[in-house]
């Protein structure tokens, strides 16, 4: 039987199995944070029960924590509650935690990567939607609400029902200037926000094999906006590279036991997915959402889509309350629109090829004068460490930038870091979402140097037409 | 977690697809610790005309009155008609948490997300996926008709109306059991609580690796 990559982690992960098809699957690694942590814990405390295995969990500060002044603390009270309900509930229960002062602390979706403590094979969970992230590195990993977050640290494995597949197959070579998100918001775009709803989606193809890790987990991060819980990427060379001597890794003793095993982890060549959707990397130009769905995108050179065109009335009726929402008018070029705030950071687009890419841009040029604020937040203290090293902060500050500490800032604005009402952002985030960045905020999704491109010239603009100074 | 068995209950019409839940409930109101009392607050954003904050007194915020909850003829309402992909976006649980403080105990619409679907049988709370039709007779239904209630029957898997509507469902049959009894999930799992050790033993040999405890 030809077993397609998820095949084979579900099978692997499955403790028993009902009749009905329901399986309880074992759960390898679980990550956690201070929003949807705080009544899982309270929950195990009611009931008297323990953690099952202290060593799988791994905890981090991240939605609430201030991206500036940080020595100062946290100055909402509410949001500090949050942090020191997680601080004190690691204590409590014994589990790791990089709390806000740690330099490894970060987007929980980075810093699992970071530190190893997300490996290939695993069946990886978090209360998170963006938890697809690591199923970059061939690991099943996705979101769950609070309820499953207390079921899993209470017994180390959830209740689920195996999904459909889907495989995404990407060939042909990226053109220059163009990005994994690029790759993954054209993929949004094709099948739409519920494309994948009750499917894992396997991304595969030349295009996606030559990226990068930090490129795969953009790609990964992003499935759960297609809809689909989880996304994979199979194991090759380039994952075992990334993984290979960081904290939590293998270490001697077991790295080429876990390398045999690790390079199982692709689909047999002729398994079989359910749906199939085939999409050339050469014919994709860079990608800007334009309205309140990531579904909602087109490419740089395009206009504003016109509902009038559209004849499925309920999509008529949401593109009419998007366009509205977002204040913009059908058919205007995706060139003229300005935004005056620009977001680079986030569990999408955080990482450190991110900023280097962001910073190519920024190199020898000034943020434009119709730009209120350019914010720029890695997505954790080592990669911020890095990019230091590299001199990208300097880049930053000289064009005008600013260079924070790490965070989902304004990705959900639950810090400091929000939009006002009405105010319009390129975002290198992943939800366009009604008040996703703040109440009556506008959000155009894009690439780090598509963002990039649009605060250095106060517009959207096709990144590739910036010389590199 | 309370059992689900039969309720009839007002009809209320959310016309609008890919509704996500950063508009069930917006991020500001996660900073809670708790799971209640975040009804006042469901739909912030479209409810009211003013910015909401966490443990705000809502009594005399200023309602937008074309947000189709805030009419007079859907208060009370314990039944949501929805349109496709329903839940969409952050796994957030305090979406169905706030839709059950809110009194919402039935949403029904062609299409779920999937984190939110799974997310509302952990909560008592009942998300019915019908074919795009019926949900459109529904929702022609429930605005012709002030005062329109629905009946719904887990055990039977059927919505019926005074007005001869008659539909069945599909659901889960773990999901129907778990509902109908109120169960903990929790609870059935650690009854599998040698199998789990088991396989843990089998993994420590095969990938020992993941054992770092």
């Amino acid at each position: 039987m030809k077993q397609t990559l998820y095949d084979k982690l579900w099978d692997s992960h499955v403790v028993s199995q009902n009749d009905d098809g329901t399986c309880l699957l074992y759960i390898d690694r679980q990550l956690l944070h201070e929003v949807t942590s705080p009544q899982a814990f309270e929950g195990l405390r009611l009931a008297g029960r323990k953690p099952w295995r202290i060593d799988a969990n791994l905890a981090v500060p991240d939605h609430n924590v201030p991206t500036a002044n940080r020595a100062a603390g946290i100055s909402d009270p509410v949001s500090r509650l949050q942090v020191d309900t997680l601080d004190q509930n690691c204590r409590e229960f014994g589990i790791t935690q990089f709390g806000m002062d740690d330099p490894r602390q970060g987007i929980v979706h980075v810093i699992g990567p970071e530190q190893g403590a997300t490996l290939p094979g695993m069946t990886i969970v978090c209360g998170d939607s963006h938890t697809a992230t690591h199923g970059a590195f061939g690991a099943l990993a996705h979101g769950i609400g609070t309820s499953e977050v207390e079921h899993v640290l209470a017994t180390q494995c959830l209740i689920q029902k195996k999904s459909k597949s889907m495989l995404v197959e990407v060939e042909g070579e990226l053109p220059a200037g163009l990005t994994a998100k690029d790759i993954v918001l054209a993929i949004i775009g094709r099948i739409g926000t519920a494309g994948g709803t009750g499917y894992t989606i396997e991304f595969g193809g030349s295009a996606i094999r030559a990226l990068s890790m930090e490129g795969r987990m953009t790609v990964c991060n992003m499935a759960i906006e297609a809809g689909a819980r989880a996304g994979l990427i199979a194991v090759d060379d380039t994952t075992i590279d990334y993984v290979k001597g960081r904290p939590y890794a293998p270490g001697a003793e077991h790295w080429e036991q876990a390398v045999a095993s690790w390079k199982q982890l692709k689909s047999d060549p002729g398994a079989e997915f359910n749906r199939v959707v085939r999409i050339d990397a050469r014919d994709l130009q860079p990608q800007v959402t334009w309205g309140t769905s990531p579904e909602m995108v087109v490419t740089i050179n395009d206009k504003v889509p016109n509902p009038e065109n559209e004849t499925d009335p309920t999509k008529r009726e949401g593109m009419k309350a998007a366009l509205k929402y977002m204040g913009l008018e059908a058919d205007t070029p995706i060139r003229d629109i300005q935004p005056e705030i620009v977001f680079i950071g986030s569990c999408t687009n955080g990482r450190i090829e991110d900023m280097r890419a962001a910073a190519a841009v920024a190199r020898g040029r000034k943020v434009a004068a119709n730009i209120k604020q350019a914010l720029v937040v890695p997505g954790s203290g080592l990669v911020k460490q890095q990019a230091e090293q590299e001199g990208l902060d300097k880049i930053f500050i000289a064009a005008g930038f600013e260079w924070r500490d790490p965070g989902c800032s304004m990705c959900l604005a639950m810090n400091n870091d929000r939009l006002k009402p009405g105010e319009r952002c390129a975002s290198t985030s992943n939800r366009n979402f009604e008040g996703r960045q703040g109440q009556g905020g506008r959000t155009h999704l894009v690439s780090p140097a598509m963002a990039a491109a649009a605060a250095v010239t106060g517009h959207f603009i096709d990144v590739r037409e910036l010389e590199v100074l | 977690m309370d059992k689900f068995t039969t309720l009839t209950g007002l009809a209320a019409p959310l016309d609008r697809a890919n509704i996500d839940t950063d508009a069930i409930i917006p991020k500001q109101f996660l900073k809670s610790i708790k799971r209640t009392g975040f009804g006042p607050y469901l739909f912030d954003e479209w409810r009211y005309l003013d910015h909401g904050e966490p443990e705000m007194d809502c009594t005399n915020r200023p309602r937008n009155p074309d947000f189709v909850l805030n009419q007079q003829r859907y208060q009370g309402a314990q039944v949501l008609l929805a349109r496709d992909n329903f839940g969409c976006g952050s796994s957030r649980e305090h979406a169905p948490w706030a839709l059950l403080d809110f009194g919402i105990r039935v949403i029904i619409a062609p299409s779920f997300a999937d984190i939110f679907f799974n997310n509302c049988f952990k909560n008592g709370i009942l998300p019915i996926i019908l074919p795009a039709d019926q949900v459109d007779a529904l929702f022609t239904a429930v605005s012709a008709t002030p005062g329109y209630e629905l009946t719904v029957d887990l055990e039977q898997q059927t919505i019926s109306a005074a007005d001869g509507t008659s539909y069945t469902f599909d659901v889960d049959p773990f999901r129907k059991h778990c509902l109908l009894n109120g169960l903990d999930d929790i609870g059935l799992t650690l009854e599998k609580v040698e199998q789990i050790k088991a396989y843990e033993e089998l993994k420590k040999k095969e990938t020992p690796w993941l054992f770092r405890g």
